[in-house]
Parts: C-alpha cells; sequence; structure tokens
C-alpha cells in the first residue's frame, strides 16, 4: 500500500530532524523547513519514514495512505 | 566483613540507582531544553539531540524504577510500595520520599504521555510536559535529602553542578522565549528587516519617452 | 415527491437574475422579494435539493468554483456517518479588497442570501446557520441584515435561526478554515486539513461554508429549476455570476454577466499593450492582446493559466505602471500572511521587498531570479492557498509586465501617473487583535 509523506505547516518550526533521517524523499529550503517529495514512498524507505515521523519534535511530519 | 546480605545489597543497589537516576534526569532536562532552542550538540546531526532525550527519558525512567523497587524491597527499612506514587504514606523519611513521590508521578505522566503523543492534543501534550520544571528540581530536593549521599564529598559537589547546569539552561531557555516574537508580529518585522537589507543601483541611460525612476 | 422542480419558461435568457431590476429602489423589502420570487419553496426533506444542484451544474462563487452539490453531498453524508447535525455558514466576508459583488448582492438582494441559506440548511440537515459578512465602509450592510431577519422573522419564514457574525478586516477571513477558527473564538488564520470542515467544522459538526451569491444562485434554482440555470453560460460553465469590473476611472461596477462572456465585452476596448487582472490578487495578469481573445470561463482563461476567480476584472490604465501596482499588492498580501507557516512566512515578504526593488528601478541583478526561486519554494508549502495565490499573481506580473521589468532595470518607466490604481487597505495587522 503506497504511502505519502505530509507535514503540518503550521506545526512544523524547522527543526530539521526529518531531512536528516530521510534525505531522499526530504530536503530543507533555504530557511530550513522541509521540501516534502509528493510522490507515493518507494517500498525499500517506509521504515525510515516511520523513524522520521517518530523523531519529528513536534509531530509536524505525517504518514498517510494515497 | 561486616555483613553484607541482600537487604543491604538491596540498600546500596537503590542509592547508587539513585545517584545515576539524577545524573540522567539532568542529561534529560538539558537537552530537553536544547530541544526547544533547536540547539546543536557539537559534532552530532540535529536527530541527535531529540533522539538522546527520549533515549535517556527511557533509561533514566528505568534506574528510577530500579531505584524505587529496590528501596521498597528492602527490609532493612519499610517503605511500603504505595509511597512510591502516593506521597507522605511513608514513615521513613517522610517528607523528602514524598516528594520522590510527586516527582515519580509527574515524570511517569510526562513519559506516558509523549508515548502517546499521537493521541493527545498539542496542548495536553505539552502541559504535562512543562511539568518537568517541578518535576526536576522536586527530584534534586528528594536526592539531596532523603539520605546523606549527596551531602558532602564528590557527590555534593555532583549534585551542585548538575543544580547550576539545569538552572542555567531554564535561564537560557526562558531568556530566549522572551525575545520570540507572537505570531502576529512576525510578518511585520520580517518585512522591516527584509526592506531595510534592499540595495539600490544607480539608474540607466535615458530613452525618449520613458520617465526616470526616482531613487 | 419528485426530486426535479418544474422548469418555469419566463424569460430565460434575461438578466440580472439576483441583482434587482435597477429601477426598483426597495427591492431588499421582504414583500419586493415574496412578490418577485415567491414563497421560500423548502423540499421538506433533506438531500433532494442537492440533486437539482447536481442537474444545474452549479459551481461555488467564492472563487474555487467547487461544485456545490459535492460540498452538500459531502455534509450530509459525514453528518450521516457522525451522527452530528451539521452547521451552515453564509460566507459573505469578501476579503479581496478589489471584489464588492458579495456586498452589493447583500445590499440589494439580502433575501435571496438568506433564502439560499435557509435552503442550503435543510438540504443538509443543519440546525444551526450563519451569516458572515464583512463591515462596509459604504452602506450599513448589518443594519440591512438585521432588517430582512426581523422580516423574515415576522412572516415566519426561516427555520433555523441565523446568527449575524463580522470577519475582521483580513484578506485571509473569507478562507474557509480561518472563518471557523474566527467563528470558534479565535483569530483569523487558518487551520490545517484534514480533517476537513465537511467533515469536522465549527464545534467539530460537519460545516458548510458556501459563498453568499452561490447561496443566492441555489435559492432561485430551487424556484425555476436546473434547466433555466443553464439557460445561460457555457454548457461546461452554466449559470450567470456577478462581475466587479473596474476600467479606467478605477470605480467598481457590478454586473451580473453570464458565464463565457467575451472579456472585451467587460473591458471596453483595450490596446494591446496595456494588461487586465483577472481574478483579483490572486489571479492573473493578461495583457490586452491575450484578453482580447478569451471569454469569462475557466476552459477558455485556463490557455492563458488564468481562472475566473471571485469574477473580478480590472483593466489598468495605460498611463499607470503594472509593477508598481503589483509591488503595491504583493507587499499587501506580504503582510496579510498569518505568519504560521515558515516558508510562506519567510517567503512573501522577501518576494515583496524584491517587487518593490524592481519596481523602484533599484533592483539587484539577481532580483527577478530569486523572486522566481522564492515563488517556487513557497508554493503548495502552507496549511492554506494564499502562497500560492500570491505566486501566480506574482509570476503573471512578470511574464505580462516582462518588457516593462527591462526598462526598470535600465532606470526608466513607462509611467505617466504614479496615483496609486488598485485598491490597496492601509490597515495592517499588528496585534492579536487585529485578527480577532
Amino acid at each position: 500500500m503506497a504511502e505519502k509523506l505530509l507535514v503540518n505547516p503550521i506545526d512544523c518550526e524547522g527543526h530539521g530532524v526529518c531531512a536528516e533521517l530521510l534525505p531522499e524523499a526530504i530536503t530543507m529550503d533555504e530557511w530550513g523547513y522541509p521540501v516534502v517529495d509528493p510522490h507515493p514512498l518507494p517500498p525499500g524507505l517506509e521504515r525510515n519514514a516511520r523513524a522520521a515521523v517518530s523523531a519529528c519534535p513536534t509531530l509536524a511530519l505525517r504518514l498517510t495512505r494515497s | 566483613m561486616s555483613g553484607i546480605n541482600s537487604s543491604t545489597a538491596l540498600w546500596y543497589t537503590s542509592r547508587a540507582t539513585g545517584v545515576v537516576a539524577l545524573l540522567l534526569l539532568t542529561a534529560v532536562m538539558l537537552l530537553g531544553l536544547l530541544v526547544t532552542r533547536q540547539g546543536r550538540l557539537p559534532g552530532l546531526p540535529r536527530f541527535a539531540v531529540s533522539g538522546l532525550h527520549r533515549n535517556l527519558s527511557l533509561l533514566a525512567t528505568a534506574f528510577v524504577a530500579v531505584h524505587v523497587l529496590s528501596a521498597v524491597t528492602d527490609g532493612y527499612v519499610n517503605i511500603p510500595i504505595t509511597a512510591t506514587v502516593i506521597p507522605l504514606t511513608s514513615t521513613y523519611e517522610r517528607l523528602w520520599l514524598g516528594l520522590g513521590a510527586v516527582s515519580f508521578d509527574l515524570m511517569l505522566a510526562a513519559v506516558v504521555t509523549s508515548l502517546l503523543r499521537g493521541h493527545l492534543s498539542r496542548k495536553a501534550w505539552r502541559a504535562v510536559h512543562l511539568t518537568a520544571y517541578v518535576s526536576w528540581p522536586v527530584a534534586w530536593v528528594h536526592s539531596v535529602f532523603s539520605s546523606g549521599d549527596l551531602q558532602h564529598g564528590p557527590l555534593l559537589y555532583l549534585a551542585i553542578v548538575c543544580a547550576l547546569a539545569v538552572i542555567a539552561a531554564a535561564i537560557w531557555r526562558v531568556s530566549a522565549a522572551g525575545r520570540d516574537v507572537p505570531r502576529a508580529e512576525r510578518v511585520s518585522l520580517l518585512m522591516s528587516a527584509v526592506h531595510s537589507k534592499a540595495q539600490r543601483h544607480p539608474p540607466g541611460g535615458a530613452r525618449r519617452g520613458e520617465r526616470t525612476l526616482s531613487q | 415527491m419528485t426530486a426535479v422542480t418544474e422548469d418555469t419558461k419566463d424569460a430565460a435568457t434575461e438578466l440580472p437574475r439576483l441583482l434587482p431590476p435597477p429601477e426598483n429602489k426597495r427591492a431588499h423589502d421582504w414583500p419586493a422579494h415574496a412578490d418577485r420570487h415567491g414563497r421560500l419553496p423548502y423540499r421538506e426533506r433533506p438531500g433532494t435539493l442537492i440533486r437539482d444542484i447536481e442537474a444545474a451544474g452549479l459551481t461555488g462563487r467564492g472563487g474555487a468554483a467547487f461544485p456545490v452539490h459535492r460540498k452538500l453531498q459531502a455534509v450530509l453524508d459525514a453528518a450521516d456517518k457522525r451522527r452530528r447535525t451539521p452547521t451552515v455558514i453564509a460566507n459573505g466576508a469578501e476579503s479581496e479588497p478589489a471584489s464588492d459583488k458579495d456586498a452589493t448582492l447583500l445590499w440589494l438582494s439580502p433575501h435571496l442570501v438568506l433564502d439560499g441559506l435557509q435552503l442550503a440548511a435543510e438540504a443538509v440537515g443543519a440546525d444551526t446557520a450563519i451569516l458572515y459578512t464583512h463591515v462596509s465602509r459604504e452602506h450599513d450592510v448589518g443594519g440591512r441584515l438585521r432588517e430582512a431577519l426581523q422580516a423574515r422573522q415576522a412572516a415566519g419564514a426561516d427555520r433555523v435561526p441565523v446568527q449575524l457574525a463580522q470577519a475582521p478586516a483580513r484578506f485571509l477571513s473569507g478562507q474557509e478554515t480561518a472563518l471557523v477558527n474566527h467563528l470558534s473564538g479565535g483569530p483569523a488564520i487558518p487551520t490545517f486539513m484534514p480533517p476537513r470542515i465537511t467533515e469536522r467544522g465549527l464545534r467539530g459538526v460537519p460545516t458548510l461554508v458556501q459563498n453568499a451569491e452561490t447561496l443566492a444562485h441555489l435559492a432561485l434554482i430551487a424556484r425555476k429549476g436546473p434547466r433555466w440555470f443553464r439557460s445561460v453560460g457555457t454548457d461546461a460553465e452554466p449559470g450567470s455570476m456577478l462581475a466587479t469590473i473596474r476600467r479606467a476611472d478605477g470605480r467598481p461596477r457590478i454586473s451580473e454577466i453570464p458565464l463565457g462572456i467575451p472579456l472585451k465585452d467587460l473591458t471596453g476596448e483595450v490596446s494591446p499593450d496595456s494588461a487586465v487582472l483577472i481574478g483579483g490578487y490572486h489571479g492573473t495578469w493578461l495583457s490586452g492582446g491575450e484578453a482580447r481573445a478569451l471569454t469569462l470561463d475557466n476552459r477558455s482563461l485556463a490557455r492563458a493559466q488564468a481562472r475566473v476567480g471571485a469574477g473580478i476584472v480590472i483593466t489598468l490604465p495605460p498611463d499607470r505602471c503594472g509593477l508598481v501596482e503589483t509591488a503595491r499588492v504583493v507587499r499587501y498580501l506580504a503582510l496579510e500572511s498569518a505568519g504560521q507557516c515558515g516558508p510562506c512566512l519567510n517567503g512573501l515578504p522577501r518576494i515583496a521587498a524584491a517587487l518593490a526593488e524592481i519596481a523602484g528601478g533599484r533592483a539587484r541583478p539577481q532580483a527577478v531570479a530569486d523572486v522566481e526561486r522564492w515563488s517556487g519554494l513557497v508554493t503548495g508549502r502552507g496549511a492554506c492557498h494564499h502562497p500560492d495565490g500570491t505566486t501566480r499573481f506574482v509570476r503573471s506580473a512578470l511574464r505580462t509586465f516582462a518588457a516593462e521589468v527591462d526598462r526598470h532595470q535600465r532606470g526608466r518607466c513607462s509611467a505617466t501617473a504614479t496615483r496609486p490604481f488598485l485598491p490597496v487597505p492601509e490597515a495592517a495587522a499588528h496585534t492579536e487583535q487585529d485578527w480577532i
């Protein structure tokens, strides 16, 4: 089941933890906020994606079924 | 050799794990304050700060659990198990152990709400987490006064260093929060900042029919 | 009970429909309304109106053009699934400064909007109805609405009591989650979806937010049927809409026009090197040449990457500078950011500053490239579409006024008048109170 990453931009404070844990799908813009790949996650990345979701200090990152 | 029996061993375990727990909880507090200021540990990636904060808090919980259980199980002094969570129900060192129970309760609440964070509102989680500002000092007072261990020698210095570190970090965090811009003012502040940084270039050559832009 | 009403064949193509004939000065009164339009045609069961609305092809007139029947059905379904009673809200906030059509509609035909509100409430089974308006400088719209509600109460017309609520003077206050946030006692700033407000909105219940003009159309479809509605407009985009038209004199004219009308009928003669703004401050600048070839409907405008939006059509007088006007508007749009989302908070002020440099002829060489980069960075990364709409407006300006950008980079400007043309409110928000 393909999943997609989603950031709640209101809760996001730009800690940058997600981009470190999942550089394949998340990069940081010039202001420190995450740019999330809108495409469905490739199958191998799901575990790392869950780690990134769990590691976000403000729980702004989510995984949703697409 | 004086009688080292299982009871004494348990008693020493309680005291030792108590000291380690205090150290771990101090580290957890410092790391937590660092996370809120988006600070970094030199040489370590960003996820290390929040990751260590979480992992050490779980480790600290384990140490506190052993500290509490060994104190209760040991037969030398009578501490009912309820005294671990209900303050002032122990006859031994009633006040200081009572404070330990208070601190333990608050700590458990913070840990459990954090583990269940996805199911709570942001406000509820934050309210419980902020009780750490109470839980840690209470744990410190409990540590220093419920036995003589931290009242002299190297352990006294350790206790003082921990207190100073947390106080300094808390002051740093609160003073930075005082400089936080309220939401309604953020964009006008940034507007002034970027507009005053705008550079100027002299105008180019004139052409018929066109107006010169004044600087 | 039949699902589709009998069509009326009277003057099917006659406009205006929503606005009263100009000679009728008391059209806003209850007796005049009842005379012209007849009784409120309640259906007596939730859901039955929705089929007619679907057949009519009514889409939202607030800017997003979302199919109304789908929104109604979503609220009805959510109410059934969650067993909660919905709330309906008529959105008359009209927070777009260049638009005046909702204020005009509420001033001239309040009863049509209020009829639509009741019928929408019945269609979704709501027990709460709110009319959300902004303070008008010209007319005491609030006073007229209160009179209208009293007259309806005396006539026993309304089944769901209607509350009046006022929107703060912020650009975002008409955004549907910001509206719900404000009505819940908070600031008029957006919240993140999911969940959609049709699922969980005001006080946690399924909430229908519909533009005031949309509800007025709904009130007429309920009386005259879907075929009557479709007798003007295009097949894909049927019906009429209220347009706010500003020509060279800058004064807004509200006209009820059929969708698909040629733009040149609205703008008058426009020279190829002047410009037309379609859709307001989240809309698109077109060159005069482009505009001449297009009609006011989304299918046609899509060819120029434009949308009908809330029906705002503004012709820039040839003596004004499009870049200067754009820079002024973007400064306002940046100041109106809620400041909640990092990309919008950081990007919009920087874009505004760079545009001010470009407009002032003192831009660094990379200013245009910076604006393009920042525009790409902020699009789609906020909780609402404020950054997206702003960058659409900005990019269309850089494209349509490309020759002017070149001139400005040489320190020259083709405009001869410096008086501001596009209406931009003065008051900026500085404290939390400004958002409540």
